[in-house]
Parts: structure tokens; sequence; C-alpha cells
């Protein structure tokens, strides 16, 4: 079965990706999500994000994290389905689901950042 | 060679397989069961990171005003609510992951096994230092 030979693709996948989540989503999501929008620390400001996103590394860096993100999100959720919800009968429909989802948002992103002007 | 193939039939019939029907449900059962179903449904709030991410970069790609608007959302108080809920996901998760690294990745040094709290506490003091490297990029306005 060919489902099987991508398995170790799939898992690392899933792996790196939850190295990169645990190491630098709390943060991000702590700052933009809670800090910035209550106040607790002043935003920065249109220009400086604009001049951050500009440079090609930071583009990079956040190609990365979405598309690792997305894959970790897709397997880790998939698998979550299967054991948590006992629904292996629509296994097909839920692996297309999870990393169709996972390749429009790694595609979304990659054209987002690639055209960000 | 010959074409000679066994012609055995085997009947379908066999004895019932014993297999106790498991609830949907059996993870409310056992708080380590929940924990795991918690752990996994972490994955569902990195997602919705991603998604926060991708239109702040949507906002910002398309000037002020659209920048303006994003953070006007972001202060939403069901937004608010939602993020906090993802932030204690993700945590939860992070937590979980480094405290598991050292059964992922068992790491020898002249022969000895690298002891479990090294790696894990390596971990922790990364996980310390990557966040304040990105705060420092973010914080400065």
């Amino acid at each position: 079965m060919a489902k099987q030979s991508n398995e170790p693709v799939l898992w690392a996948l899933f792996s790196a990706g939850g190295v990169m989540a645990a190491f630098v989503i709390p943060v991000h999501l702590f700052l933009l999500g809670m800090a910035f929008p209550l106040g607790w620390i002043p935003a920065p400001s249109y220009e400086h994000l604009l001049a951050l996103v500009r440079l090609p590394i930071t583009r990079l860096y956040l190609f990365v994290l979405c598309f690792l993100a997305l894959f970790h999100w897709a397997h880790r959720f998939r698998y979550t389905l299967y054991d948590g919800l006992q629904i292996k009968h629509l296994n097909e429909l839920i692996f297309v689901c999870c990393y169709g989802g996972a390749i429009f948002g790694t595609v979304l992103a990659g054209y987002l950042l690639w055209n960000f002007r | 060679m010959s074409d000679a193939r066994p012609t055995t039939r085997y009947t379908e019939y066999h004895p019932r397989w014993y297999r106790p029907r498991v609830s949907t449900w059996w993870w409310l059962a056992r708080w380590p069961y929940l924990k795991f179903i918690l752990r996994e449904i972490s994955s569902v709030f990195v997602a919705w990171f991603v998604v926060v991410l991708l239109l702040q970069i949507r906002a910002l790609s398309r000037g002020p005003e659209a920048y303006a608007a994003f953070e006007r959302w972001l202060q939403n108080p069901l937004i608010v609510l939602l993020n906090l809920i993802t932030l204690f996901f993700v945590v939860f998760h992070a937590i979980t992951w480094f405290n598991l690294a050292p059964s992922a990745m068992a790491i020898r040094f002249r022969g000895k096994r690298v002891p479990d709290l090294l790696i894990v506490g390596t971990n922790y003091a990364a996980w310390a230092a990557i966040s304040l490297v990105v705060a420092w990029f973010l914080v400065r306005s």
C-alpha cells in the first residue's frame, strides 16, 4: 500500500512540527493574542512589523513555522479522530481532509509570504 | 509447471471473536486517558495559531488600515478568550513534548546514558532562550 510507505515522512513532519510548535508558538501566542491586545505590553507598530516581515529570513521562518505546524496538526488530529472517536471506517476521508487542509494552508502561507511587498 | 491451484474453499463462518465494545467516550474514564486526548487535541489549537498568523500577514500586506482592523479583531473578547484557551493548550503541548524528549532521544555520552533530567532541563532552557529571542524581535516598537 502506498499509504504505508508515506507514514515515516508524515511522522517526521509531525515530529518536526511538534518541536517547532513547542519552542515558538507559546511566546508568539502570548504576545499576539494576549499581551498586545490587552495592552500589557505596547504592541509593535505597523512599520516595525512591516520592516520585519519584509526581511527574507523572517518570511522563510514564518513559512517553515506554518508548514511544520500544519503538518503536525494534520498527523495528530488524524489519529485523534481514529482513536478518540473510533471512526476507522472513514480513514480515507479523514486522511484527505487533514493533509489536504495542511497542504492548502502551506500553499496559502507560501503565496502570502512570496508576494509580500 | 502446472496451473493446478488448490481448490480448497474456506467457509466464511468462524467462531465469533471476543471484542468488547469500547465506548466512544472511553477517554473520559481515567485522568491519564483524558490527558492523552487533551494532548492530542492541542494540535487543533496549533492549527488555529497558524490561522491567526496568516490573517496577520495578510493584514500587514494590505496596509495600515487593514492592520488596524486586524488589531481590533484581536481585542474582541471572544477572540481573546479563544486565544487564552489556545495558549493553555499550546503550553500543555510544549510541556508534554519536552517531558517526553528523553524517551524520544536516548543520548549516550561516553557509553553512559545522559540523565533524563538533563535532557528535559536543556529543552526547558532552550524554550526560555528562544522565547526571549522571539520577544526581543517583536516587542521593540
